[in-house]
């Protein structure tokens, strides 16, 4: 049985355990249909041209956690941004770990989506919010269909929130392979302010599927920061699906991280339905062995005054693919819309690929858009004054490397995040510079 | 050619809409409706092909049967009946007028617009040639000329009966019969075209063109053009009529191929002006072109071309740069206006070391149309040192119209150098303010910033035909200004 029938037959199993009578029952029973009409995405579809999920599709994926599974904080700590005091939502295997996370009430909701999607006192917000900005694609579908989990922010009008959340999933591998579906719901209320941090990690080498969905509003002057680090073992997979939308003169951007996993598709979409918004997608992607990284972002400005601003930094060495599919739409109405994007690559290996297509399409007359993409080598007369100056070769590189990502991260506003990431990449690249970028 | 002034240009703007579009009820030999093989092969047998011709045709119409119409371009469009066509059609031998005073003076006037000479208005009309002003005689002694360097340029049917070894070997070679829906089509059912045979190591001392022979040899919908340059050769050649030329045949699907052997460089100019169909987007020529180069090693092909016709553009002149040290260059202007619809662009595929392309595309958009760049910049893993640049700017006139960039770019080679850029924007207030100050009227403005807009692709064309492309750009766009 492939996993697509699996998934329509568990579908029948699972929806019978779930509340029927609520607005999100019909909702899960649509997306379905879709998902089963359109089936896993293909080379054939232009959105996908790119990126197979053949491979990953074969796996015989476990859809339920058949057991609950404790994990101790010591064991898992390194992979939180422990230094800083956060709010934590924890999953293990797709279920809720109350003793890991650290939610709160307290005049915000950092809580978990079960409960948004059960509780009378949430009602009205799912039925505001849940499910209105993803798309009707066939992997967004199949998410909404099986939403039951994950995490829920909801932060009133003019709130602050202190300390960032952070909301991180860990697969066990106590079953061969694991598919997660996790859906997060955040709504930011006007003139408020969050931060957020999100982690995908798996804990041994049994294949993981992660097709996750999120949803952000950000309304009238909010400001949202989203970073998402990507640093997965070599057999966990996930495609991300971000759908932000926005209203007037509210801030959102997106930083992703991606080092890790086997296949990462992000797929960001902007809606801008304001004036004066401001959207920023910055990524770096640092990769090697087989893997395979794809952004696929969309802009879409919809009224006039927005900006939007795009980079993203990629290195790809032995036999890595990467690919940047940016879109910027420019709707007719929105004059005076500021869109830049921009995709800058480093081949290190013969063997690694890249495949760019940074995509216009404007509709209004009166607008500043311009993309810029190039792929390259590290600057050899760059490399020839470090060396000469006593510099090994791999550190030299390193530094390289960092400087050509460092307009990204220096646009990090968590301190504690940039020097986690610093350290990865470090990693990644094999050196100690033994000093902090 | 005759003069043109500021004046000229001042009462032409004053004339609003421009009808370029004329209609000549005349005879010809026309085939039924529809396409099977039996009608490849009456075609193949009224040009009297040898057989292997025949085959090539069949061949390609087999694999023609079975395909579908390409959607991916960013067009919409109402698809053409293939089988409500008729696939062969020639004008008899009869001059259609007998003076050029019969000829519609709507239409001279046009060719006034353009600054086309009395002789060459007279032969785009259809106009009998008297002896003195016989072009026919000009293109024999151009013959002639071209013979003594062993150039060869005459039309595909002549080239298929006269040097069938030629086109037998290279026929096919860069876009084959099943590359793709219009090229398969094109292979089945190809009219005529022209030929061209540049030897081992000669410059070819003049522009070829098929200017001067598309009346004489009758070119249908269907052009297939081969030209091929042997080592160390070189020719610059010209495509298209400058003049508006109104085809009755709605739909446009030619073919061409260039081959630059070791050393070689082939220069290929288009300035394309097909009836881009009325203001409220009726009528129309869809332009569907499959043109490709492969370049061998240090070879260099160079595309310009200057889009201003046509209802639905589709075409992407491409090189396949093969050889080592091979050169590929796009130059590019297209103009929509209107309803028109373009997607247009280019592909590079390096495959060989040290390989280098540039693109340059200007994208002009006025009115309700839409105009796409689709490019694919692709650096195989064994071409070494490969670079690229792309520039592709947009210029959009007015809020309904639209541009889009889908540039793919594949690299699978570290050593590759891409860089690709993109800019949309509009013309400045604060320009034409500039220009309005120094009492330059707006349309003459526009014109001017336009024209400033597409200076580097403008450049690369042949002079005279750069002059034409550029007043060409004046007549698209007029009455775009809101």
């Amino acid at each position: 049985m492939d996993l697509k029938e699996k998934l329509l037959s568990s579908f029948l199993v699972f929806e019978n355990q779930v509340d029927i009578d609520t607005y999100v029952h019909d909702v899960r029973n649509d997306a379905i249909k879709i998902f089963e009409e359109k089936g896993f995405p293909t080379k054939k579809e232009e959105a996908w041209k790119y990126t197979s999920l053949n491979k990953i599709l074969k796996e015989d994926y476990s859809v339920f956690p058949q057991q609950e599974n404790a994990l101790e904080y010591k064991d898992i700590k390194k992979y939180f941004i422990y230094d800083i005091d956060t709010y934590k939502i924890v999953f293990i295997d797709g279920k809720y770990s109350s003793h890991l996370s650290q939610t709160t009430h307290d005049g915000i909701d950092v809580c978990l989506m079960s409960a948004a999607l059960t509780k009378p006192k949430y009602r009205i917000l799912i039925e505001n919010y849940f499910n209105k900005a993803a798309t009707k694609d066939s992997l967004s579908s199949l998410n909404t269909a099986f939403s039951s989990e994950g995490a829920y922010i909801h932060i009133p009008k003019n709130k602050l929130v202190e300390k960032p959340i952070q909301i991180v999933h860990f697969s066990t591998g106590n079953e061969s392979a694991t598919m997660l579906q996790p859906r997060n719901l955040i709504v930011v209320g006007e003139n408020s302010h969050v931060q957020i941090i999100e982690r995908h990690q798996s804990l041994t080498n049994n294949p993981v599927l992660t097709n996750s969905v999120t949803e952000i509003f950000a309304n009238k002057r909010a400001i949202v920061d989203y970073y998402k680090v990507q640093n997965d073992n070599s057999n966990a997979s996930l495609i991300d699906n971000t759908f932000i939308k926005q209203k007037q003169e509210s801030v959102a951007s997106v930083h992703t991280f991606a080092f890790g996993g086997k296949l990462i598709r992000n797929n960001l979409n902007f809606y801008q339905q304001g004036e004066r918004i401001d959207s920023i997608l910055k990524g770096v992607t640092i990769i090697g062995e087989k893997q395979h990284v794809d952004h696929n972002t969309l802009v879409h400005h919809i009224e006039p005054n927005c900006e939007s601003h795009q980079d993203y930094k990629g290195i790809f060495g032995e036999n890595a693919t990467g690919v940047f599919n940016g879109k910027i739409i420019v709707e007719k109405e929105a004059q005076k819309t500021n869109a830049f994007q921009a995709n800058n690559n480093i081949l290190v290996s013969d063997k690694a690929t890249i495949n760019t297509k940074p995509q216009l399409e404007i509709f209004a007359d009166d607008v500043k858009c311009s993309h810029g993409c190039t792929i390259g080598q590290l600057d050899e007369s760059a490399m020839f004054y470090m060396r000469s100056r006593g510099i090994p070769e791999k550190e030299a590189k390193a530094l390289l490397m960092y400087a050509f990502s460092n307009n990204v991260l220096s646009s990090v506003k968590i301190p504690e995040i940039k020097q986690r990431i610093n350290k990865i990449i470090a990693n990644k690249l094999g050196v100690n510079l033994g000093f902090d970028l | 050619m005759s003069k043109y002034t500021e004046d000229d240009l001042r009462e032409e703007l004053k004339t609003k809409e421009y009808e370029y579009g004329f209609y000549t009820d005349i005879q010809s030999d026309t085939f039924p409706n529809g396409l099977n093989e039996d009608i490849v092969r009456a075609i193949s047998k009224k040009k009297e092909e040898p057989e292997w011709m025949t085959d090539w045709r069949l061949e390609a119409f087999r694999v023609w049967k079975d395909m579908t119409e390409p959607e991916w371009a960013n067009v919409h469009y109402k698809k053409p009946d293939f089988q409500g066509i008729s696939y062969y059609s020639a004008p008899n031998s009869k001059p259609k007028y007998d003076s050029i005073d019969e000829v519609d003076p709507e239409l001279l006037a046009t060719f006034d617009k353009l600054g086309i000479s009395l002789d060459e208005q007279k032969k785009l009309a259809g106009v009998a040639m008297d002896v003195v002003v016989d072009s026919v005689s000009v293109a024999t002694t151009f013959k002639k000329t071209l013979a003594e360097q062993g150039i060869i340029f005459m039309s595909i049917s002549e080239a298929i009966k006269e040097h069938p070894e030629l086109v037998k070997k290279y026929i096919g070679t860069v876009v084959p019969q099943k590359d793709n829906f219009y090229a398969a089509l094109n292979s089945a059912v190809f009219s005529d075209g022209s030929f061209c045979y540049i030897p081992k190591g000669v410059k070819c001392p003049m522009e070829l063109s098929t200017y001067f022979r598309i009346n004489q040899a009758g070119t249908g919908q269907f052009e297939r053009t081969l030209v091929i340059a042997d080592e160390g050769s070189y020719v610059s050649y010209l495509e298209g009529c400058t003049a508006p030329s109104r085809d009755e045949n709605q739909l446009h699907a030619a073919v061409v191929e260039l081959i630059a052997l070791n050393d070689a460089e082939i220069k290929y100019s288009t300035v394309q002006n097909w009836y881009p169909g009325n203001a409220e987007g009726k009528g129309g020529v869809y332009n569907f072109v499959t043109k490709r180069g492969l370049c061998e090693k240090n070879a260099k092909i160079s595309w310009t071309q200057v889009e201003t016709g046509s209802a639905v553009t589709w075409k992407y002149p491409s090189c396949v740069l093969k050889g080592d040290n091979s050169v590929g260059e796009f130059y590019s202007i297209a103009v929509t206006n209107n309803y028109q619809q373009a997607d247009t662009g280019t592909k590079m595929i390096h495959l060989g070391k040290n390989t280098k392309s540039t693109i340059i595309s200007k994208g002009i958009s006025a009115g309700k149309s839409q105009n796409s760049y689709r490019g694919l910049v692709q650096i195989n893993s064994r071409a070494e040192n490969a670079r690229n640049f792309s520039q592709c700017d947009s210029l959009l006139m007015g809020n309904e119209c639209g541009a889009h960039t889908f540039p793919y770019i594949e690299a699978k080679n570290k050593s590759a150098k891409i860089e690709h850029e993109a800019t949309t924007s509009k013309i400045g207030e604060d320009q034409i303010f500039y220009c309005n100050q120094r009492g330059i009227d707006t349309e003459k403005a526009i014109a001017l910033i336009v024209n400033g807009f597409s200076k580097e692709v403008l450049n690369k064309l042949p002079m005279e035909f750069a002059v034409e492309a550029q007043k060409l750009l004046e007549i698209s766009l007029e009455g775009s200004v809101g």
